[in-house]
């Protein structure tokens, strides 16, 4: 499937509209995980990184920056969804639960 | 049906249906795990879909790069103290950024080596149409990328946290912006692109560190906030040069909801995004005004200070970041239990940017377990300082100053405040006498109520713990 570019900017425009709308009544002690959750989303570019290195062929410069992406939106994934868990934990964690102890 | 594109066309698809709804749970309490989950699953399907385009390569190389990233990634988010997470969610979000600028980079070579690509139908000569988007996206995620770094940098302590002025600041930045966009039309524009566009991406690099060098630490939370929307937006673009779907939506949802975000903190914190941007938060003759009269703290000792909770009918304690630093959120928890033995009523008052983020006191809280019915929000507080008998604040200083009240000189004017001033009487635990994170002085220790107790806020605590008990 291809998108011409007119249709990419109407979804553009209307993800704007979900993204604000979506998240207008957060109350002030979720701004810090929902930060780190929206931090973690836009790994997206993971699958950029991915398609890069994936289709750059016999390039070498292709293949490089293909590779540093990928190492790099790998660390923006997985770092971003375990720190946000990390987070919301706390969050939970009401009938006395003792087993936190890591550093 | 044999189309190849529709498994990974279908996976996009509920990929980013499932970032839509995984962040419309992260927004309420109840339900922030599972949003986070579900944004996982859709992150992870994104992928899966991703490896079965077709016309891929590389798969060795592709596993073996997520494996690098991954083990560093896990451990270090596994292993980060709760109080170090700002500066570590700046991290990661400088690692997707220079992730944006790479791919971008990736992109532009690709094009003008017009390399046929099976899954691209568009022509890759540098028209402006193409073109922009990998601009843009060099452009956002560089700034990103290291502004994300320096903003690590200061909250870990790495880089000072004070401003960092120079002379012509705006003039430089003006002037790197210029170069940006000139650098941007040579590119497109002369046939000698590639060093145009890697000239433009260390002018991006370069304003990064310089836009984010001269605001304080204690403006970081909307930096990293700004700059987390930026990475969104970087995606977004690099979404667009590479005609993806999933990355457009989840790109754009996290740049708008970034920007959401920014703006409801600086209302949390009363300020301005320009002024936190391109003004100059602690640099305001700090301080010249502020507290006349009498400059002399007094101190306390931890029987004093016990004995006027211990007595007490009721105590507002008002945690701070000190408290974080010193890792004390489990003795707090212990000293308050030991004063509700004694049959006092004991409340917490939560600034809403306690802490360094909003919100981020109340996570460190929840680790030493205090109970959350007893967080109690500003508004809900304020009017409850009147009748304690003893608010006792424990490494916070901004959020309990008067002269974001009073003082029209102050940096912090117009801030809401916890009102501990009203309270009865004021213990301060404090480590030392300066000035602290936004090096503002606090007119409060200067307070006839005032009493300071000196230290690190776990031995204080300590202390008056022990002098509780023996009561």
């Amino acid at each position: 499937m291809t998108i011409g570019g007119l249709a990419m900017i109407y979804i553009f425009i209307l993800a704007i509209f979900t993204g604000v709308e979506v998240i207008s009544r957060v109350p002030t002690v979720l701004h810090t995980p929902l930060m780190s959750g929206a931090n973690a989303i836009h790994g997206i570019v993971l699958v950029g990184g991915i398609i890069l290195l994936g289709e750059a062929g016999d390039n070498n410069a292709l293949i490089g920056l293909g590779f540093a992406a990928v190492i790099l939106g790998t660390l923006n994934v997985v770092g971003g969804f375990v720190v946000t868990d990390r987070m919301l934990e706390m969050f939970k964690a009401k009938p006395g639960t003792k087993d936190k102890n890591q550093k | 049906m044999n189309n190849p594109l529709l498994f990974p066309e279908a996976a996009y698809l509920i990929a980013s249906l499932l970032f839509i709804f995984g962040l419309k749970r992260l927004s309420s309490p109840r339900t922030a795990r599972s949003g986070n989950m579900v944004a996982g699953v859709g992150m992870g399907l994104a992928l899966i879909g991703t490896f079965c385009l077709p016309g891929m390569g590389h798969f060795g190389w592709i596993l073996f790069a997520i494996a690098i990233g991954t083990i560093p990634g896990w451990l270090l988010a596994k292993r980060v103290k709760m109080t170090a997470m700002p500066q570590m969610v700046s991290l990661f979000n400088g690692m997707g950024g220079a992730c944006a600028l790479f791919i971008s980079l990736g992109e532009w070579i690709r094009s003008i080596n017009e390399i046929s690509i099976v899954s691209v139908t568009i022509s890759f000569t540098p028209t402006w149409g193409a073109a922009l988007p990998m601009l843009l996206g060099i452009l956002f995620g560089a700034v990103s990328f290291t502004g994300s770094l320096v903003a690590f940098g200061k909250l870990q302590g790495v880089i000072t946290e004070k401003p960092v002025r120079w002379p012509a600041q705006k003039v430089i930045n003006g002037l790197l912006l210029l170069a940006i966009v000139l650098a941007a039309i040579a590119g497109v524009q002369t046939s000698a692109h590639l060093p145009w566009i890697i000239a433009l991406a260390v002018a991006a690099l370069t304003l990064g560190v310089l836009q984010v060098l001269p605001i304080g630490g204690a403006d970081m939370p909307v930096v990293i906030s700004v700059l987390n929307s930026c990475t969104g937006l970087a995606a977004a673009l690099t979404g667009f040069a590479m005609h993806n779907m999933s990355m457009i939506i989840a790109g754009t949802l996290v740049g708008a909801a970034g920007s959401l975000l920014t703006i409801l903190m600086c209302n949390a914190m009363n300020r301005s995004l320009a002024k936190v941007i391109f003004g100059s938060f602690g640099l305001t003759a700090q301080g010249a005004a502020a507290a006349g009269g009498d400059k002399s703290m007094r101190e306390i000792s931890a029987n004093e200070a016990a004995i006027i909770m211990g007595y007490a009918r009721k105590v507002i304690i008002v945690p701070g970041y000190g408290l974080a630093v010193a890792q004390a959120q489990r003795l707090v928890r212990e000293f308050e239990t030991a004063l509700e033995k004694r049959n006092v009523e004991v409340k917490y008052a939560i600034h809403p940017v306690a802490g360094r983020m909003p919100g981020h006191m109340n996570v460190l809280l929840a680790e030493a377990d205090v109970p959350y019915t007893k967080l109690r929000d500003m508004e809900e507080i304020n009017p409850e300082f009147d009748q304690a008998d003893a608010a006792l604040i424990i490494g916070a200083n901004d959020v309990v100053n008067p002269a974001a009240r009073l003082d029209p000189g102050s940096p912090i004017y117009g801030m809401p405040i916890l009102n501990a001033d009203h309270a009865k009487n004021i213990i301060v635990i404090k480590r030392g006498r300066g000035a602290e994170f936004a090096g503002i002085d606090n007119g409060l220790f200067y307070d006839p109520k005032t009493r300071m107790l000196f230290g690190d806020a776990k031995n204080a605590l300590q202390e008056l713990l022990t002098e509780l008990k023996s009561l």
